[in-house]
């Protein structure tokens, strides 16, 4: 049982997990950004299906491969947020989220062929500015 | 819309819990499965979610852009309660870059 960390007092700073803890939410976010894909995808196969209640809808989670895919996804992110929130602060690996709409934006550029906009890509470069100051900032 | 807003404090007090069960994850399985902030806090988080899509379904911007920015806020300020952690000069600066970046990046997408 763990009880130092439990107190009022903060623990000991290590850098290198610090640092591990932003790399791997930010890879994390990829992994959001791909399984809402999926799900967006799946979730259009449900709809064609008519099959839109809890059961219909728990019965399709488990029936339609990209559902199946995303939710898993979502589930490999919780475990690594988990490991990341253990060692790192929340105040910095939370917002680090927000790299995800950025790959969202990409991805609908590349895979659903949806237009780039001169402020839409200013958006992705001012928002990897934002997280590249806070990764840094909080890998200290 | 007020729907939106409480998924966004939701949110972040999912964050808070998981956090707080986080640290407490040891490598034996019952640190996880008997871990019940870990538990309250994929509940809270996985709520904030549903809620935050029913918002989407209706608006974009105007829905993402009040939610994200509130959220990132109690996630400052909740993180500077209970576990500590200094609310640096880096950190409101790319929360500040970061929600500049994602009204462009709404704009742009409309």
């Amino acid at each position: 049982m763990s009880t130092a960390t439990t107190g009022t007092q903060a623990p000991v700073v290590n850098h290198a997990k610090r640092r591990e803890a932003v790399f791997i939410i930010l890879a994390g976010t990829f992994l959001v950004a791909v399984a809402q894909m999926l799900i967006k995808s799946g979730a259009d196969r449900l709809a064609q299906s008519g099959q839109t209640g809890l059961i219909g809808t728990a019965i399709g989670i488990l029936t339609i491969p990209p559902l199946f895919a995303g939710y898993a996804l979502y589930a490999v992110f919780a475990v690594m947020m988990i490991y990341s929130l253990k060692h790192g602060e929340m105040s910095v690996l939370f917002p680090l989220i927000s790299l995800g709409f950025v790959w969202v934006a990409i991805l609908s550029v590349f895979i659903l062929h949806e237009a780039m906009s001169p402020l839409k890509g200013a958006g992705i470069a001012i928002i990897v500015a934002g997280v590249a100051i806070l990764g840094r900032g909080g890998s200290h | 819309m007020a729907l939106v807003l409480g998924g966004s404090v939701i949110g972040s007090v999912g964050a808070a819990f998981l956090k707080s069960g986080a640290v407490l994850v040891e490598k034996s399985l019952s640190s996880i499965v008997l871990n019940w902030r870990l538990a309250v806090g994929a509940v809270t988080y996985l709520l904030s979610s549903v809620l935050f899509v029913k918002g989407m379904s209706h608006g974009e911007l105007s829905v993402l852009f009040p939610m994200v920015s509130l959220s990132y806020i109690c996630s400052l300020v909740w993180s500077k309660l209970f576990f500590h952690e200094a609310i640096t000069s880096a950190k409101l600066y790319g929360v500040g870059l970061i929600l500049v970046g994602i009204v462009c990046l709404g704009l742009g997408s409309a």
